[in-house]
């Protein structure tokens, strides 16, 4: 039989076999560490600290009031070396907290055993994850808190944990099922409880056996928590995807998965907020699958917040040669190519992916022939090729009209496009297009 | 047969005489009266569809000109003598009107500002832009020629410095570049505008200085020497003129260290002497 799954997406190469099946390390202690104040949607934090000042390990360093918001915290002890702009791996230059370590660090744990979630207090819950600075470690890093306090009216029957991990080459995911899999449990019990759901579903991706096995063993206690087996597509991973397939409902365009009664979170998420209320940790280290075949030897590293890319890359043996390599924050699919290697892991960094600039075809495409294998694959049920030529030729009230804004830049469509048109990129381009003319509207 | 010819042209003729009638009848009932001041006042328009005005092109901007909802300035691309024709027409007095001149605030080209990365996807501006650029300085100009491509009237090229260049005796003041420009590097401004800071970057100092050699490196020189308080200001870690009260002349410019403030239209390039400039290819 047929596994669950969405309409659509595509079948690319996994690669995951380079790093899939090796233990997550702990990486050496950075010694300086770039903590930008903003790393998650929304508004961005002001910085709490000044030079000179000294932090500890799990200090909040910037917060804001803003609803939609975070506040990040110190990953290591040491002193604040400047609060200055850096460099981003979005690109641009952003506020940051730049720390340079003394060495140290301390250990963050309970005695006895985990607290039991159904003696906590919704509020409680939400505000112990709202203060750790929690937020999607999926990749889009939105805020958790914001997603446990839905609007008035609106009920949430499921929360859905994204174990899925459909981006080729990343295991994070994978390997945190499998080594902290009752932490996994827990964070999915204590999103429960705080949400009021009565369901909790954990999705998984057929080609990860092992973490199916894992999480059945650990969740067998609980009736109320099921796992659901998907077929391995892309992009299964994207949260609207995911609630097609475990739950058969479809998230209205521009509508967030609670008007449909889901919150989906990732699994990383879940054993975040273990840690966070039962050792009161906040998120300081986050774990980041270094791979490709740019890298000497590919891992699994459980990496603090901050460090750069270029120091995490050193621990992974470096880069496979003198010869000119592609960085990318994140998998091949989505991922976006860094211009530096001085950004820092965000809180959101699921992986780094350095490809080689050789196995990389250089970008040369062609008229589209109007074949429609772009429609045919969008998981969004968009035009990827109108989308990508309103982008292109700046038609932004066009782009608009066609639901550009839906667009989870999942890049099939660039991916199966036999003209090898760059089509994700136009219509990130046009995505850019429509902020920058709202900003310019707004002056 | 001879008769079916008859009868099948006698009836098309029915036919169509009857289809005239209705036409020509349509034609008077249904007439829709346009002020012929529209099609007048689109012949005195320059035409390009420029879209300089806000509106959507020449005749769009005819229309609201004869109606009187656009001042009768709008066009920007026509320049004093069409502002004075519109006037004439309209019976009003001719408004001033202000030519205006894009000017690219970067000086950061190849030489200045190294690229640290390969970039190679779409060669457009706002699609290198996404991943931040493949230049050192993340504000400065990208270098592949967006607003050159969104210039309708020929008054932009690219220069071997990667460096867009205006040609003065061209622009008709559009913005048609400005509005292409992810970065906003490109303002326009009046042709009575001197004074210029051509740097764009919001980085301290020591960074601005590190990533390009004519950043403005927010040193304060400028204010210090402009002769009217709060002609020049820093904000951002950018020295930002007042145009309503900086004089336009070179006081404030002699001791910037960067050299990222100029005074003058930048040179007076025109394209015919850009042109010349550039280096004869070979055959």
């Amino acid at each position: 039989m047929g596994h669950k799954t969405f309409d659509r997406g595509i079948h690319p190469s996994y690669y995951k076999e380079l790093t899939s099946s090796m233990r997550v390390e702990t990486a050496a202690l950075p010694k300086t560490v770039i903590i930008p104040l903003q790393q998650h949607a929304g508004a961005p934090c002001q910085p709490l600290v000044k030079k000179g000042d000294a932090v500890q390990e799990g200090q909040k360093i910037g917060d804001v009031q803003a609803f939609v918001s975070a506040p990040v915290h110190s990953s290591i002890n040491g002193k604040v070396k400047d609060v200055d702009l850096a460099e981003h791996p979005n690109g641009s230059r952003v506020l940051s907290v730049i720390i340079d370590g003394d060495g140290t660090s301390r250990e963050w744990k309970a005695g006895g055993a985990p607290m039991d979630t159904s003696a906590l207090t919704p509020e409680f819950i939400r505000d112990t994850i709202r203060d750790a600075g929690i937020v999607g470690m999926g990749g889009a890093a939105f805020p958790t808190s914001v997603k446990l306090a839905p609007p008035k009216g609106k009920a949430i029957d499921t929360v859905l944990l994204n174990g899925c991990e459909c981006e080729p080459f990343l295991t994070a995911d994978h390997r945190i099922m499998i080594e902290e899999t009752d932490k996994v449990v827990w964070g999915l019990r204590a999103l429960m409880k705080a949400t009021g759901a009565a369901n909790g579903l954990i999705g998984v991706e057929e080609n990860k056996p092992d973490a199916v096995e894992a999480l059945k063993k650990a969740a067998g206690g609980h009736s109320d928590i099921r796992i659901i087996v998907t077929e391995t597509k892309y992009p299964q991973g994207a949260e609207k995807m995911l609630i097609k397939a475990a739950l058969n409902r479809k998230v209205p365009t521009g509508r967030l998965p609670l008007d449909v009664g889901v919150v989906v979170n990732n699994v990383g998420t879940a054993a975040a907020i273990f840690e966070a209320i039962n050792h009161k940790k906040p998120l300081i280290e986050r774990i980041v699958t270094v791979s490709g075949n740019g890298i000497k030897e590919p891992k699994n590293l459980k990496v603090r917040i901050g460090t750069t890319f270029e120091e995490v890359i050193n621990q992974c043996g470096g880069l496979a040669g003198d010869a000119e390599m592609e960085v990318l924050n994140g998998g091949p699919m989505m991922g976006v190519a860094q211009t530096t290697l001085t950004v820092p892991v965000l809180k959101g960094t699921s992986g780094i992916t350095v490809l080689t600039a050789a196995s990389i075809k250089p970008l040369k495409y062609d008229p589209c022939i109007r074949c429609a294998s772009c429609v045919e694959v969008c998981p969004m049920a968009l035009m990827p090729y109108r989308l990508g030529d309103y982008g292109r030729t700046a038609r932004v009230a066009e782009f608009k009209d066609w639901a550009g804004l839906s667009c989870i830049e999942c890049g099939c469509c660039a991916y199966v496009c036999p003209s090898k048109r760059p089509l994700l990129q136009w219509i990130r381009v046009g995505k850019l297009r429509v902020r920058i003319e709202a900003a310019r509207a707004k002056k | 047969m001879g008769l079916l010819l008859i009868i099948s042209a006698i009836s098309m003729g029915v036919l169509g005489a009857g289809l005239a009638v209705f036409l020509a009848f349509a034609d008077k009932k249904f007439q829709v009266q346009e002020d012929p001041r529209i099609e007048a006042m689109l012949g005195l328009l320059p035409g390009s569809n420029c879209g300089g005005c806000g509106y959507p092109g020449c005749r769009m901007l005819a229309e609201k000109l004869v109606s009187g909802e656009a001042p009768q300035n709008a066009c920007v691309a026509g320049g004093m003598e069409t502002v004075a024709k519109i006037a004439e027409m309209l019976g009003v007095e001719a408004a001033e009107h202000k030519r205006m001149l894009a000017v690219v605030l970067c000086k950061g080209g190849y030489a200045e500002s190294e690229r640290r990365a390969t970039y190679r996807g779409e060669a457009t501006c706002t699609a290198a832009n996404l991943t931040g650029g493949d230049k050192s300085c993340t504000y400065g100009c990208l270098g592949y020629g967006e607003c050159v491509d969104a210039c309708k009237f020929d008054a932009m090229a690219m220069n071997s410095n990667g460096l867009p260049v205006v040609f003065y005796d061209r622009c008709v003041g559009c913005g048609a570049c400005a509005r292409a420009c992810p970065r906003d590097i490109i303002e326009m401004h009046p042709e009575d505008h001197r004074l210029f800071v051509y740097c764009r970057s919001r980085d301290r100092g020591a960074h601005a200085k590190k990533v390009c050699g004519v950043a403005c490196i927010a040193c304060s020189l400028c204010v210090k020497d402009c002769s009217v308080q709060g002609g020049i200001t820093i904000k951002d870690n950018l020295a930002v003129v007042n145009y309503s009260l900086a004089p336009q002349n070179d006081e404030s410019t002699r001791r910037c260290p960067t050299g990222c403030i100029l005074s003058g239209m930048e040179e007076q390039v025109t394209k015919k002497n850009f042109y010349a400039s550039l280096p004869r290819q070979a055959g």
